[in-house]
């Protein structure tokens, strides 16, 4: 509040209370605002540390496999006949997403604070994943929350949480997706906030998560930025990630936020389509309000009820957005919009076909939206794509919605 | 801050004896029932009465409150419908205070000015809104102040002395003890441990302290209120409600007068407290 903005940077963000412009904030029961100043206190020291850095720097390198590639799709580009397609390969990071950035990040932060036991949520299981990884790797007891619809549709991803010594909670309330796990995950918390860590897998959340998620994932931008420009001596014109919580968008986004030559553009799920609820586009649909901690833009009816939305990926089924998108859409630096389930699923089949990379179907989003503007633009434009997450997790659903046996 | 809320305290510390403060989920398991059960309250021995406004994503709550704001946003209930509930109360009872209690979206939603109007036009004495801590003063807290409806604040065992100040500083009516850290509905901690949270409370606040999470029986009303100021019972009373219904989550004959029963064992406890505090 005291901190006079620079009003020439979009990087700024947030203010000491977690505010982006009138999103985020600390929206959390007082059981909890101990702890979570408690985080920020120590999130604040851990930034400036160069002994917390060099850790999450050497496993960056040595157990995730950073820097991610920086990958040229050449036929995808050939075949759509415009723009020069780059992907950044976040699917190719240890555990098969960009997911794992951020969990090892907190999960120092958590043995930073003497915590012992790591609770998470999780809605396609890559998070789950992630973070049953590093409690494995670290060496600490991890609960996971799944809604139970997610758990049927993302079963090799809770098999491997269990092989990894994680406890898989189903949720049944609610629909039994992401926002009634974290619901739950809140609960725990809450009730043990003595000796347990939260591992947010989003940059959503009470301050300072969106914020600290956001600078863990901030390493797939710093890197794109870099390969870039080696690779064409200059930066993309556009870069382009799929937006569930958004952290691998923002991850992507935020080191581009002040390069004006740079459009932005963040892809939600669309879901069926947009007149009805079966849709997850909190900003192209949606409209703010207070959940999970946070001021955010929300799927939610006239009396502040929040709907359970609905997507093909398990990992965009969320009502809302990390709060720095929210203000990101408002003052108009990023645009959102949506793609449909089916969009989606052919973008997925699209990129298997064409280049042989199996795609999550969260960055299949973002494939159906380059798909979308690369014929538009010049043979001599860029985009730069953030291919978040691998598809093997979605081969059983993929398979059943096109009829496949398997 | 309002005169209903300071005068109960007032009297109930003549009597010598702690408040009993219920709570129930507004629209559970419709309008029409939950209306009778609030209209039964007062006669039964409830002293304050916490009307809770539905919400799809109660956080903070256990298992019993989230279906009963299930089964009350199934039914139609909304904080329109809920402000009615306390209308229609206030036409026939001007003494007993109500605090509406439940989370902070519906209210955004709704516009805080206009929520707050509305809210005191239905005979409301006070908020509690589990998601807004100190830090978001300035969100409801201060507007509500302003308009003189009380903002009761929950003070936890994580709230330490350093931070008490702070979580009292904007209280008002009373402070509402919780007595474990966890969500409603679970097991009641040893009560000699919460008398010491309530005198560590007290010695930063004039304000009446009520303990409530985990309180379920009259012999826990004795217990507690036996060192605090009032005692909060919410899970018990909405697993009554739950209990009396259909299959299919309608009400019977059996719904209000099983309330009335279960309350009027708790006031006698809370009534028989202060013999064990004269003890």
């Amino acid at each position: 509040m005291n901190e006079t903005p620079n009003l020439n940077s979009f990087k700024t963000g947030p203010d000491e209370d977690g505010r982006f412009g009138i999103f985020g904030g600390r929206f959390v029961a007082e059981t909890l605002m101990p702890l979570i100043l408690d985080l920020q206190d120590e999130w604040n020291k851990a930034k400036t540390d160069p002994e917390f850095q060099a850790e999450l720097k050497h496993l960056g390198a040595h157990y995730i496999g950073r820097p991610s590639p920086l990958y040229f799709a050449e036929r995808l580009t050939a075949e759509l006949g415009g723009a020069k397609i780059y992907f950044k390969r976040e699917e190719l990071n240890h555990t098969g997403s960009h997911k794992i950035n951020n969990c090892i990040g907190q999960i120092l932060l958590a043995k930073r604070m003497g915590k012992t036991r790591i609770i998470a949520e999780t809605g396609a299981g890559q998070h789950g994943v992630a973070s049953a990884t590093v409690a494995a790797r670290f060496g600490l007891p991890c609960v996971v929350y799944m809604g139970a619809t997610d758990v049927e549709r993302q079963a090799p991803n809770v098999f491997r949480m269990k092989l990894l010594g994680a406890e898989v909670k189903p949720v049944t309330a609610g629909s039994g997706t992401l926002k009634d796990a974290m619901n739950e995950a809140l609960r725990d918390w809450v009730t043990n906030v003595d000796d347990t860590y939260y591992l947010i897998g989003t940059a959503a959340g009470p301050h300072p998560y969106p914020e600290m998620v956001r600078d863990f994932q901030s390493v797939i931008g710093i890197e794109a930025k870099q390969q870039m420009l080696e690779a064409e001596g200059r930066l993309p014109d556009l870069v382009i990630a799929a937006v569930g919580g958004g952290s691998n968008a923002i991850g992507i986004f935020h080191p581009f936020l002040d390069d004006e030559s740079v459009k932005i553009v963040g892809v939600e799920a669309g879901g069926k389509g947009l007149d009805g609820d079966e849709h997850c586009a909190s900003i192209t649909a949606g409209s703010p309000g207070v959940l999970h901690g946070n001021r955010t833009y929300l799927l939610q009816d006239s009396d502040g009820q929040i709907k359970e939305g609905h997507s093909i990926s398990a990992g965009l089924d969320y009502p809302g957005i990390g709060p720095e998108h929210s203000w990101l859409a408002d003052i108009g630096r990023v645009e959102y919009v949506p793609i449909m389930d089916h969009e989606a699923l052919e973008a997925f089949q699209t990129l298997t076909r064409l280049e042989g990379i199996i795609p999550a179907l969260e960055p299949s989003h973002a494939i159906a939206e380059v798909i979308k503007r690369a014929p538009k633009m010049g043979k001599d434009e860029i985009i730069l794509m953030n291919l978040s997450g691998r598809g093997d997790k979605d081969i059983f659903t993929v398979g059943k919605l096109l009829g496949m046996g398997l | 801050m309002t005169a209903r809320m300071d005068k109960r305290f007032a009297d109930l510390a003549a009597e010598g004896r702690p408040a009993l403060v219920t709570y129930f989920m507004a629209g559970d398991p419709d309008f029409e029932t939950s209306l009778a059960i609030m209209k039964a309250l007062p006669s039964a021995g409830s002293d304050i009465i916490e009307l809770g406004m539905p919400f799809s994503d109660p956080m903070a709550d256990g298992p019993a409150i989230q279906l009963a704001g299930q089964r009350a946003l199934k039914g139609g209930q909304t904080l329109v419908k809920t402000l009615e509930i306390a209308r229609r109360f206030r036409a026939d009872d001007k003494d007993t205070p109500i605090v509406l209690m439940g989370y902070y979206n519906p209210i955004y939603i709704h516009g805080v000015d206009r929520f707050l109007d509305d809210a005191l036009e239905a005979g409301i004495d006070g908020l509690i809104v589990v998601d807004l801590p100190p830090e978001m003063d300035d969100e409801l807290c201060i507007p509500a102040l302003k308009k003189n409806i009380n903002f009761i604040r929950l003070a936890t065992p994580t709230t330490d002395d350093k931070r008490l100040p702070k979580v009292l500083e904007n209280t008002s009516g009373f402070v509402y003890y919780v007595s474990m850290n966890g969500i409603t509905g679970s097991a009641l901690p040893d009560p000699a441990l919460i008398g010491g949270a309530v005198q560590r409370i007290k010695g930063h606040t004039k304000l009446p302290v009520c303990v409530g999470f985990g309180v379920k029986t009259a012999e826990h009303a004795r217990a507690i209120g036996a060192s605090a100021d009032g005692v909060v019972v919410g899970t018990a009373i909405v697993n009554q409600v739950a209990s009396s219904l259909t299959g299919d989550g309608q009400s019977t004959g059996a719904t209000v007068p099983g309330v009335e029963t279960l309350v009027r064992g708790l006031a006698a406890g809370v009534r028989s407290a202060k013999l064990v505090a004269a003890e």
